[in-house]
């Protein structure tokens, strides 16, 4: 049962802190995403100017940037995923410890980009693991990822720690691993993992669209 | 057929001792210091690095490929993702090599406009090269917030003139894109006048640091017949001591006029190609102070040229540059359509890795990083 | 650096047997090309690169290129019996030309690098056939510089060099068949539901809606 805002500022005034469970559980989490060092190619580059003096990312919790998946808690997809480097995108995100969030930074991120009638290019890395915010831009500017960055952290505000919404560490039944596409002779097998990348229900798609 | 020509093969190492099996560690293509995504499988003899191969082709987008079916023009957006810290100068090789297979002619303000943006170019990826470079060495950030506190700088002057931070597709075949904005130049002026001091900053803070000292000299020696054989470019050839600034060489632009010198090295080790970079940075400001003073007034662009309906006649051409990382050069074969028929880009980063294991062979696993730093590679330029 | 003309005379004079043609470029940059005939190309490269005049001791590029075979049709003279008595009547042709896949080298002097430059010196050299005889000697021993750029011809156009010392696929993976910057390569399948799809994938858009492929 939360308390209303106006009674929560009274009582702060008079130095009563009062809050819910999910509140500050949320608060704890959100405040201190550890992004996993995970450059792929040129908007690895402006990730990099974010963290630097001028865009500062450190003032929003992610202090620092491990190079170790086991240590990180939030995968940053910067650049262009190739079929060759996609297994190792699905194994690393395996490896990544509950509770994990996904940024897809850049428009190759997220379908394939400027690249996407390349052979090699996949088309998107939400064909294959979940992904919690989209940044658009070829190269999203620094405060684009500021901004990414504070969607995420609304968005793990937001999550209630019971019932159907609840994010996937505290659910027993979710999936935790995602199947890692093999490379066939001209292909990734399997080309799209549809249990994380269905297909849209409805019924009559538009002329020239699938 | 007798092979009696001298032929430069890495030295085949054995382990020290009998019986001693070989450590086979895969560094990458996920690793904090790689540069992207990169893999070395090396092979190592306790800590003495017997055998490296690098494996690349993780950020392999196909950019040829999409070239073919691109006109001439839109594949000048995709150029400044090959190297994707100097996108300008990237622009300026494939212009290059277009109006080498067209015959059109680059105006007098163009030529100034080029020769700024490219040196600004070179000055902000040496600084980031050496911040990077110490990163790995253990400096952890410090001397890298340095050099990206300058490279902000001139990014903020690109953005104004281009539109775009990185991705700046400026030039055009014939001259330039947009005409520079009022008071651009004197921007310009402000920024080149503080970098001076930068470098000032850098050096005191690095060139006599005994630890980049003790790390760098002597470490991952590159010879000088070698880096001419293995077709090495750039500041590695320069600091082995071979005096080959295309620059220099090709009198391509209008770098004639301006006076500069050619920094080279003696030893061809780690430290030699950081001073190389600090100097070269050094006199990419002296060609800009020069460059700012006289900048003409005219058209930015060939009034032959034509931007839409480009269609070359049939031929091939071979265009380079000086670019930071080394000779960037484009081979374009036209058909006489739109869209080329075979468009390569020369990449000065895959070339220059082909002597990777020559330098580490013998070296410790830990100076493999360093060694690797030293060589400057940009992942998008050595897949494309 | 001498110009084409010069420097194939100077390779006739030196390795008289080798066969060198010159190959004019039409285009305004006027770089012509040497094309080697492949069982001497070793030796020509290694002329080119130790001659003391020359001294073309950089191999500056190292590429593929696919010319596809082409049908060709032409008006020739033939002669046909009309009426009784031969006369020379045109006719077209159809013929094809076999396509092949080339390799092209561009060579700079850095020995040399400050004498008068007029361009690269470009060598070409041609398979047989794009299907089974796609052998070439590999300019390696010759010049380091060709190692990784021959192996990226070998993975994306399928040219075999032999005396490569390490001759295996260096951007796709290893398992990967086919030869991808051919012309007539067909990409994968796997378009699905671009919202501005034309041409081969609004055909292959079309083919997903209809239920043709899964």
């Amino acid at each position: 049962m939360a308390v209303e805002p106006d009674l929560k500022i009274e009582l702060g005034k008079q130095g009563v802190f009062v809050t819910t469970v999910s509140e500050i559980y949320n608060w704890g989490r959100k405040n201190s995403v550890w992004p996993m060092q995970f450059g792929l190619a040129c908007c690895a580059i402006e990730m990099i100017a974010t963290t630097m003096a001028r865009y500062d990312l450190a003032r929003f919790g992610a202090e620092v940037f491990r190079p170790s998946p086991r240590q990180a808690d939030l995968m940053i997809i910067s650049g262009t995923i190739t079929k060759k480097m996609a297994p190792q995108v699905v194994r690393l995100y395996n490896q990544m410890a509950e509770p994990k969030y996904v940024i897809a930074m850049g428009a190759c991120a997220i379908s394939g980009g400027p690249f996407k009638q390349g052979y090699n290019v996949l088309k998107g890395i939400d064909r294959y693991i979940p992904v919690d915010v989209h940044i658009p831009g070829c190269p999203p500017r620094p405060e684009a990822l500021i901004h990414a960055f504070m969607t995420l952290q609304a968005k793990i505000d937001a999550q209630p720690l019971t019932g159907s919404e609840r994010p996937r560490h505290l659910d027993a039944e979710a999936q935790g691993l995602f199947p890692i596409p093999e490379q066939s002779a001209h292909d990734l097998e399997p080309p799209v993992n549809r249990l994380v990348w269905p297909l849209p229900a409805s019924s009559k798609p538009a002329e020239n669209c699938g | 057929m007798a092979t009696a020509f001298k032929s430069y093969r890495p030295p085949v190492m054995e382990p020290s001792e009998e019986g001693d099996e070989l450590l086979e560690v895969a560094m990458g293509p996920h690793h904090p210091s790689t540069h992207g995504v990169f893999r070395m499988d090396v092979a190592l003899d306790g800590e003495r690095v017997v055998k490296l191969k690098p494996v690349f082709g993780y950020l392999h987008r196909n950019h040829e490929k999409i070239a073919e079916t691109a006109s001439y023009l839109a594949a000048m957006p995709y150029t400044d993702r090959l190297d994707y810290f100097c996108s300008l100068t990237n622009n300026w090789a494939y212009a290059l090599a277009v109006e080498k297979l067209a015959g059109l002619e680059v105006p007098e303000r163009a030529q100034y406009i080029r020769v700024i943006t490219a040196e600004l170019t070179r000055i902000q990826n040496h600084a980031s090269a050496i911040g990077f470079l110490l990163q790995e060495m253990g400096a952890s950030g410090t001397p890298l917030m340095y050099a990206f506190r300058e490279r902000e700088k001139i990014l903020d002057l690109f953005e104004e003139l281009t539109g775009s931070r990185m991705m700046c597709n400026y030039m055009r075949f014939g001259g330039c894109r947009v005409e520079l904005p009022k008071g651009w130049l004197d921007k310009v002026k402000t920024v080149v006048d503080g970098l001076p001091q930068f470098i000032d900053e850098t050096e005191a803070l690095l060139t006599g640091n005994e630890i980049l000292m003790a790390r760098s000299q002597g470490v991952g020696v590159l010879k000088p017949d070698l880096a001419v054989n293995a077709g090495i470019t750039g500041p590695m050839l320069r600091a082995a001591g071979v005096n080959y600034d295309i620059r220099k060489v090709d009198h391509y632009g209008i770098y004639d006029r301006f006076k500069f010198r050619v920094p080279l090295g003696d030893h061809g080790d780690i430290y030699d190609r950081y001073m190389i970079r600090v100097l070269e940075a050094r006199e990419s400001v002296e060609i800009l102070k020069q460059a700012l003073k006289d900048v003409p007034a005219g058209p930015i662009m060939d009034p032959k040229s034509k931007i839409r309906g480009f269609r070359p006649k049939v031929g091939e051409a071979y265009g380079r540059i000086e670019a930071p990382k080394g000779e960037l050069g484009f081979y374009l074969i036209s058909d006489g359509t739109g869209n080329p028929y075979r468009y390569r880009v020369r990449p000065p980063s895959l070339i220059n890795l082909t002597v990777l294991e020559d330098m580490c062979l013998g070296q410790n696993v830990a100076d493999v990083v360093l060694i690797f730093g030293s060589v400057d590679i940009v992942l998008g330029e050595v897949d494309r | 650096m001498k110009t084409a003309e010069e420097i194939l005379a100077a390779i006739k004079l030196a390795l008289p047997e080798a066969g060198v043609e010159l190959v004019l470029n039409p285009s305004p940059s006027a770089q012509h090309s040497l094309r080697l005939d492949p069982a001497h190309a070793v030796a020509v490269a290694s002329f080119l690169r130790d001659d003391a005049e020359l001294a073309l001791d950089y191999c500056s590029n190292a590429t593929g290129v696919d010319w596809p075979s082409k049908e060709v049709t032409e008006k020739v003279k033939v002669t046909k019996v009309v009426d009784g008595a031969d006369t020379a009547v045109e006719e077209t042709v159809k013929r094809v030309e076999p396509g092949y896949l080339e390799a092209v080298y561009h060579l700079f002097s850095m020995k040399h690098a400050h004498r008068e430059i007029a361009g690269p010196v470009v060598l070409r050299m041609r398979t047989i056939n794009r299907t089974d005889q796609v052998e070439l000697p590999s300019l390696t021993p010759v010049w380091r510089s060709a190692e990784f750029q021959e192996r990226e011809i070998f993975d994306l156009f399928g040219i075999e060099f032999t005396g490569h010392p390490d001759l295996r696929r260096i951007l796709m993976w290893d398992g990967f068949e086919d030869h991808p910057m051919r012309r007539d390569y067909v990409d994968p399948d796997d378009y699905e539901y671009e919202p501005t799809a034309h041409d081969e994938v609004l055909k292959r858009t079309a083919e997903h809606k209809a239920g043709v492929v899964a």
